[in-house]
């Protein structure tokens, strides 16, 4: 009896694929070669947590390739075009950190929902994921406690990019994790690096105000559908074919 | 002091006395050991070239990335570019070791006053230019880079090792990358061909000039930097890869190519050495752009540079 939990294998699962596929655009164009290492090393992880999410809600490659932008249903802020590596950094520092969060919870949730395997990849994931937070941890504290123009465009990137943190929090279906509950753990978190970093909280509103919804919807933002055509034509050119 | 002179000269020839002598007895040359100033910089050239030769390697693999038709595909591909950027990473770090930073290097790169291998100035136009540059490219560096395991000066030797080992997958993926296209579709294996045509030449010129016109190669094989010749190596290539083509399934784009019963080897046919000149001298068909994306990437990063510089001298000694 297949106890997968679908839904949320996939949502987790494209979280994981599109970010993986936005971190590796960075390859040969990072700012020091060791981050073109460390960014590369990030993505291999969350690319092997998305080929383990989507496989076991069927086969990854046709999830990956075949599915148009409105079925996929990770959240908007992992789709977010890189921009400079701020902008980067501080996707990551908010992504890595409810990833962590997420994870530790979901590693040691007891339910029938372990025989799916979800736990066993949680307990994985947690690892990685606490490298990818601390690498997102370093940067933030330097770019923030840098000089003055990288103080300002880390602090500019915060503030882009929270509009899509309120996303992170909202329930999923067949997730044993109380995923609102993990807002506050998490803005704490945030909120003490970013104090460190001798950066401010952003205070705008953390999500859209569109009752349309937002990425678990499958509704997306406009760079996305672009980000899938370049990930996706050449095995759509080839229906059928194996690689 | 009159005799000064004198006495520096003989210490020196002293030293080059027990230089020489280690080289031949193939021991090591380590970074504290004397060594003469041609030696240092023909290293700092070579593996400055080595290094750079990583990271601009990088771009034409990269290029697919995005694009890769697997996520199994989509993983090797980008293992493989990150160990290129780790490979960059060890040889500037041997460079160190002869006194000159990665900072001093790449600047010259920057600046066209040091190359990178001319082959990753051509471009990758389909996904199996991946696969090519994978069986051809990497081939070709590793007959290159196998020798160079034994090269008399101890850090290079040692980055080469490990270099040389995570080649031989790169290799192998590439291998088996042709080989899913060529038992493919009609079309794969039509894109597997297309790319082993354009591949094949750039790739023997990969070993140089011929020897009779190799100007650097005399001395450094007397130093055993270099353990054999252009031609050998590139012999030694054509060997390899002509069954390898075979199991493919694919032909190599040379008329002249067949087997000498006599040499024991393919003989194969002319090189066309104004092509190899041309590209060497910047008008291949991607050495603008290879270029102008490192150093673009380099301008883009220096407000980052110097963020963690000033972040460090704020912070020095406190850890945080």
């Amino acid at each position: 009896m297949n106890r997968v939990p679908v839904t949320a294998a996939i949502a987790l699962g494209d979280d994981a694929l599109v970010l993986a596929q936005r971190l590796g655009e960075w390859a040969g164009h990072a700012p020091v070669l060791e981050e073109d290492v460390a960014l590369a090393n990030i993505a291999l992880d969350l690319l092997g947590q998305a080929r383990t999410l989507l496989s076991m809600a069927g086969d990854e490659d046709q999830h990956a390739y075949l599915r148009e932008e409105r079925e996929f249903r990770n959240v908007q802020l992992v789709e977010q075009p890189n921009g400079d590596f701020a902008h980067t950094i501080a996707r990551q520092l908010y992504f890595a950190t409810y990833q962590q969060l997420m994870y530790s919870e979901l590693a040691t949730a007891q339910s029938e929902l372990e025989q799916g395997g979800l736990a066993a990849l949680a307990a994985k994931a947690v690892k990685e994921v606490a490298y990818h937070r601390d690498h997102a941890v370093q940067w933030t504290l330097r770019l923030g406690d840098g000089t003055p123009e990288s103080h300002e465009r880390m602090q500019r990137a915060l503030d882009a990019l929270w509009r899509y943190t309120g996303e992170l929090f909202q329930p999923m279906e067949g997730l044993p994790v109380d995923l609102p509950a993990l807002r506050e753990p998490w803005l704490a978190a945030i909120g003490e690096v970013v104090a460190r970093a001798t950066l401010t909280m952003p205070d705008g509103p953390d999500r859209t105000p569109w009752a349309a919804g937002a990425g678990r919807q499958g509704v997306h933002t406009e760079s996305f559908g672009r980000m899938l055509a370049e990930m996706q034509h050449l095995h759509r050119a080839h229906p059928g074919a194996s690689w | 002091m009159t005799t000064a002179p004198a006495v520096e000269e003989a210490t020196e020839s002293a030293f080059l006395a027990a230089f020489d002598a280690a080289v031949a007895a193939d021991s090591r040359i380590e970074p504290r050991d004397w060594m003469p100033d041609a030696y240092r910089a023909t290293l700092v050239r070579q593996m400055a070239q080595h290094a750079h030769s990583e990271i601009i390697g990088m771009q034409p693999e990269a290029n697919w990335i995005t694009r890769a038709p697997s996520l199994r595909r989509k993983a090797i591909l980008m293992a493989k570019v990150q160990d290129e950027a780790g490979h960059g990473l060890y040889l500037y770090s041997a460079t160190e070791t002869l006194g000159v930073g990665r900072d001093e290097l790449l600047d010259k790169l920057h600046s066209g006053r040091q190359r990178y291998s001319s082959i990753f100035n051509y471009p990758t136009l389909t996904w199996a230019d991946v696969g090519a540059i994978g069986w051809l490219v990497d081939g070709a560096a590793i007959t290159n880079q196998v020798p160079l395991c034994r090269c008399s000066y101890g850090p290079y030797a040692r980055a080469m090792i490990r270099i040389c080992k995570e080649e031989s997958f790169h290799q192998r993926q590439g291998y088996e990358l042709l080989l899913t296209l060529s038992r493919g579709t009609a079309e794969q294996h039509a894109m597997a061909q297309d790319a082993v045509d354009r591949w094949w030449w750039p790739s023997l010129m990969m070993f140089g000039p011929p020897d009779e016109e190799s100007g650097h190669s005399a001395q450094s094989m007397e130093w055993k930097i270099k353990r054999h010749s252009n031609d050998e190596l590139r012999q030694r290539f054509v060997d390899i890869c002509v069954p390898q083509a075979e199991i493919l399934g694919l032909t190599l784009p040379d008329p002249d190519l067949r087997w000498n019963e006599e040499r024991g080897s393919y003989d194969y046919g002319d090189i066309d050495w104004t092509e190899f000149q041309q590209v060497l001298r910047g008008n291949g068909p991607c050495n603008e752009q290879r270029i102008s994306q490192r150093r673009q990437a380099h301008e883009d990063g220096a407000w980052v540079r110097e963020a963690a510089s000033a972040y460090a001298a704020k912070h020095e000694g406190g850890a945080r």
